[in-house]
């Protein structure tokens, strides 16, 4: 009765238009070597890096987390997050029916290679609309620095 | 402000490539419970819509991204999530209950009263 619900307005094809697109986001790096620590895709939480001239900018798209039970550990240059996001599937009555579970539940770990330049002591993590973002500084020895000419 | 973002998105073209959010539904007596993950879209960024039978959730994603950041590896390639829903008619649209925290959405639509089930007595003449 509720299939409906499910089914995505526009029908087959705009069905089959969004795997595509999601087979492009997916595959879209083949070919270029991947960290030998990654994950199939789909992985939780979703990763993404970025790099600034002072620090290596960590994302992880982890939504409805309790952020003080979340784990965030640097160890010998690899950055591990790891927690639990509990199952949120409410005590229904004997009508009750699941029609899509597609939401990650249970325990999670994913960890980062970070560069070699990479201070383990400037560390700084902020939970905010369900993503947790993790700076680590550089070390300032590698910082690119003007020279003065005497 | 609120002109502006009209503008801005009656211009934007319909095939800007979105992500779909994961959902879980589930369904009581009363009415449906939809959850959806919509991490790194701020509560102002998030849009909810009912256009006749169809139920729209969009999000932008906001990250706080520090000046001169170069994206070194992305999972989340895309800025915007969308998905739609067809509704039925038993539930009831203008009573729709949305709640959004930490990135997850958690929406309540219930039946019409007229829809709930009902213990019908039955009479012994």
């Amino acid at each position: 009765m509720y299939e409906s619900l499910l089914n995505s307005p526009g029908g087959l094809f705009a069905e089959l238009e969004r795997l595509q697109r999601e087979i492009q986001q997916n595959f879209g790096s083949v070919g270029r070597p991947g960290s030998i620590r990654a994950v199939a895709s789909g992985a939780f939480p979703a990763i993404n890096v970025g790099s600034t001239p002072g620090a290596v900018e960590i994302y992880a798209f982890a939504p409805g987390v309790d952020a003080s039970k979340v784990d965030v550990q640097v160890d010998r240059g690899v950055l591990t997050i790891s927690g639990e996001r509990p199952g949120e599937r409410p005590q229904g009555d004997e009508k009750s029916a699941v029609y899509a579970s597609e939401r990650f539940a249970g325990r999670f770990k994913r960890t980062v290679s970070l560069p070699d330049d990479a201070d383990p002591d400037r560390v700084t993590a902020r939970y905010r609309d369900g993503v947790l973002h993790v700076s680590v500084g550089r070390r300032e020895s590698t910082l690119p620095k003007r020279i003065e000419i005497q | 402000m609120n002109d502006k973002q009209q503008v801005t998105r009656a211009e934007r073209p319909a095939d800007v490539p979105t992500l779909m959010p994961r959902v879980d539904v589930f369904e009581d007596s009363t009415g449906i419970t939809l959850l959806a993950d919509l991490p790194g879209v701020p509560k102002d960024r998030l849009e909810l819509r009912v256009e006749g039978d169809t139920l729209q959730v969009e999000g932008e994603i906001l990250p706080d991204t520090p000046e001169g950041m170069e994206a070194v590896y992305a999972e989340i390639r895309v800025g915007r999530y969308r998905r739609a829903f067809t509704l039925s008619s038993e539930l009831d649209t203008s009573r729709i209950e949305a709640l959004f925290r930490d990135g997850v959405l958690k929406l309540r639509i219930p039946k019409h009263e007229h829809a709930q089930p009902r213990r019908i007595e039955v009479q012994v003449a």
